[in-house]
């Protein structure tokens, strides 16, 4: 299916974009004319995804973040968000809750939130070639 | 960001605005370790209300400061969060930690 609208962003991986990246999702959703709630469950795990890519793809470099959006027929929404970075070696492992190598300060839970504010999270990865996050969302269609 | 604090007899009161991302918690992070360190306070609050959007980020920042209080013999309370903020809370089941004060209109089952 052809999606009917379509975003790409493209930005390196610098924690300022981090906000940047989840209100141009945001607001390029806003043609979908999603409830306030369904709005916030995007921004949340937009933030949560790009926010792995800063983190952990890249840990003592700057590279590549790669945002798409598409918009399909019934408010169907797949987001993807892709690094080239280092990869996740066990996928399975790192998406339990709680699980995470980022130390004291990350409660390894960002997983755990995209899962819970979209409807599907697929993650795959390579090591060393990087890591492709996507998530699928059902923004409800209102009656006029 | 901090926007303001208040010191009381063995507590300080942080409050917090803005929007709470990994980007926002480092300099947050130093901002209240060091006013929990000037202060010697026992109680640590920490009010949200302030903070429109928040991610696991925010979660770290709290875990990272209740482990602080905890090792500090002291205490961390989190005061103001919106729904939306408690139910990222609860998704780590965090809720369950002993770090929300009883709300107004909130009771025991002693004093219905
Ligand atoms: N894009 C990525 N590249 C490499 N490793 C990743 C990537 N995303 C996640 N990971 C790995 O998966 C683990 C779990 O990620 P998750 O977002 O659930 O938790 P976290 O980032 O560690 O903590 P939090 O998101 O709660 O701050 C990370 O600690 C990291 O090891
Ligand atoms: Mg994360």
């Amino acid at each position: 299916m052809k999606p009917i609208n379509e975003l790409r962003l493209e930005f390196p991986s610098r924690s300022a974009n981090e906000g940047f990246a989840r209100t141009a999702v945001a607001s390029f959703l806003a043609q979908l004319d999603p409830a306030v709630d369904e709005m916030a469950d995007v921004r949340t795990a937009v933030s949560e995804a790009v926010t792995n890519c800063i983190v952990h793809a890249y840990p003592d470099r700057i590279g590549p973040v790669i945002v798409q959006v598409r918009l399909y027929r019934n408010g169907r929404v797949i987001i993807r968000v892709k690094d080239r970075g280092c990869g996740i070696p066990d996928v399975e492992k790192a998406m339990e809750p709680l699980f995470t190598t980022g130390g004291e300060e990350r409660s390894g839970l960002g997983f755990s939130v995209m899962e819970s504010f979209t409807d599907r999270l697929k993650v795959t990865s390579r090591v060393g070639k990087g890591t492709t996050v996507t998530m699928e969302k059902y923004i409800a269609v209102r009656q006029p | 960001m901090v926007t303001r604090m208040e010191t009381g007899p063995g507590q300080v009161t942080v409050y917090l605005s803005g929007e709470l991302d990994h980007h926002a918690a480092r300099p947050l992070r130093e901002q209240i370790d060091g006013i929990a360190e000037r202060c010697g306070a026992k109680k640590l609050r920490l009010d949200f209300e302030g903070v429109p959007f928040m991610d696991s980020s925010g979660i770290g920042l709290i875990m990272g400061r209740y482990r602080m209080m905890c090792a500090l013999g002291g205490e961390l309370q989190v005061t103001g969060m919106s729904e939306r903020l408690r139910s990222i809370m609860r998704l780590g089941g965090l809720e369950r930690l002993p770090i929300f004060p009883q709300q107004k209109g909130e009771h025991n089952e002693t004093d219905q």
